[in-house]
């Protein structure tokens, strides 16, 4: 059987260009069908869309086919070509970041041993282009929003970062296959039955990850630069039809990929313990991993989204400089003594 | 091209299909969505009342302090990483530079904390 590696360049890019769109257009569906549809209607004693297929399970589509409808209003005292630019960065952050998501052995879109550290650097790029949604909106909402959230998202951008150390002390590399194989193939002192899920050994770097992550995807409680009671969905007041889809449509793919990047870091990937890390199988069952997984991180993601009242403007650099970076730091100096002691 | 070359040369298609994907959706709304743009649509949006004054008004952002904050850990990070990596070989050696490089790290945070500086307003 051929394997991805023994297709020239141009082939084996045409499928990665395939399953990236798959793995983006296909988590963000899933996610908004499954948490934003039916999670929170059943948490709110209600059933949620019903009539469109089996369901609901087509509504989607009817969203969509929906805003394609809509007419696009571009405001008169906007900055025309940052306005128009803004969803396509957006969109573009996303794309970036799923790059690093591995889906099994042979199965990624890169194998680069940069890996996370690239991830992390890319997943700035979508302030650029939320800061030029406030800004070239000419909207004092979308100005507040498009502010309020450059500051959220370079405050929570280093405790994820640091929260990721820890991952990387323990594993000894960037790679995220490396850190998948870490996890498949190690052990917790001596104890190897499962490998070593860093869920486990990391279960503070976890903590702190998943609240930053929460912060980076602007999701409730972290809200406040879309806050529709404040700010009339900041950045995204002016925003009509498929504009405003757009930036709906990267907001849960970027939910989907960042909870992607933490089932690898945290629950070990494409790994499931009980079948051989090497062996061929995870080629096909390792995506099905990945989604559940995804699904699990995502829906704690979107459990605490559902169940906690916005945090005040002024508590949101508090939580992140007095709290998430000490015990980050803390974290790393913790797992490096364990590491050179074990 | 080497395969590490490569690698990236996949990432720039990646940005490119992000922005694809708008252009397609953008696209396909162009053809059929109406367009019927008035006065009162073009309008910007300001709780229903009429706007006022410049839409690129000022405002208090106080996050200069933060982003200068900011800089400073995104490049201690840059320096953690590659300890990170390699810990296995530095053995104790690093794990007392790192010690001494974080803990002089911490110190100004609680300097600045000390100072008001993380305080709101």
């Amino acid at each position: 059987m051929m394997t991805l590696a023994e297709l020239a360049y141009w082939q084996s890019t045409s499928l990665r260009v395939v399953g990236g769109f798959a793995a983006v257009l296909l988590m963000a569906g899933t996610l908004v069908y499954l948490h934003l549809f039916k999670l929170v209607s059943f948490m709110q004693s209600r059933l949620g869309p019903m009539e469109t297929g089996p369901y609901g399970s087509l509504q989607l589509l009817a969203e969509v086919g929906k805003f394609l409808q809509k007419e696009d209003i571009f405001p008169r005292k906007a900055d025309r070509f940052v306005f128009a630019a803004a969803p396509f960065v957006v969109l573009m952050s996303t794309f970036l970041l799923v790059v690093v998501v591995p889906g099994g052995p042979d199965a990624w879109f890169i194998d680069s041993d940069l890996g996370i550290y690239l991830a992390m650097a890319v997943s700035s790029v979508s302030v650029i282009g939320i800061l030029m949604a406030g800004w070239g909106s000419a909207n004092k909402y979308s100005l507040m929003g498009g502010l309020r959230a450059t500051g959220q998202l370079i405050a929570y951008e280093l405790p994820l970062i640091l929260a990721v150390v820890g991952v990387v002390i323990q594993a000894g590399t960037m790679n995220m296959q490396g850190i998948v194989l870490a996890q498949a193939d190690g052990e917790i002192f001596g104890w190897g039955a499962i490998g070593n899920p860093f869920i486990l050994t990391q279960f503070v770097g976890l903590v702190v990850f998943l609240i930053a992550m929460q912060a980076e995807l602007t999701q409730s409680p972290f809200d406040m630069p879309v806050a529709e009671s404040e700010l009339v969905t900041g950045y995204m007041t002016e925003y009509s039809g498929m504009r405003f889809l757009l930036f709906f449509i990267g907001e849960f793919a970027t939910a989907g990929v960042f909870s992607a990047i933490a089932a690898v870091l945290f629950l070990g990937g494409w790994y499931v313990p009980g079948i051989d890390s090497d062996s061929n199988a995870f080629n096909v069952i390792g995506p099905l991993v990945m989604l559940g997984k995804v699904v699990f991180v995502s829906f704690l993601v979107f459990w605490a989204r559902f169940t906690f009242p916005r945090f005040r403007e002024d508590q949101l650099q508090r939580l992140a400089w007095k709290f998430l970076i000490p015990i980050a730091l803390v974290n790393i100096v913790a797992t490096g003594i364990l590491k050179v002691a074990f | 091209m080497s395969d590490f070359l490569r690698s990236y040369l996949t990432v720039a298609i990646f940005g490119l299909m992000g922005v694809a994907l708008v252009g397609a959706f953008l696209g396909l709304a162009r053809l059929l969505r109406p367009d019927n743009p008035t006065t009162e649509k073009l309008e910007s949006y300001e709780s229903g009342v009429d706007p006022t004054g410049d839409m690129w008004s000022q405002a208090n952002i106080r996050y200069y302090i933060f982003a200068l904050l900011f800089v400073l850990f995104d490049v201690e990070a840059v320096f953690i990483f590659p300890w990170a990596i390699r810990l296995d070989a530095y053995g104790v050696f690093g794990l007392i530079e790192m010690g001494i490089f974080i803990f002089i790290l911490l110190l100004g945070l609680f300097y600045a904390w000390r100072k008001g500086l993380l305080r709101w307003v």
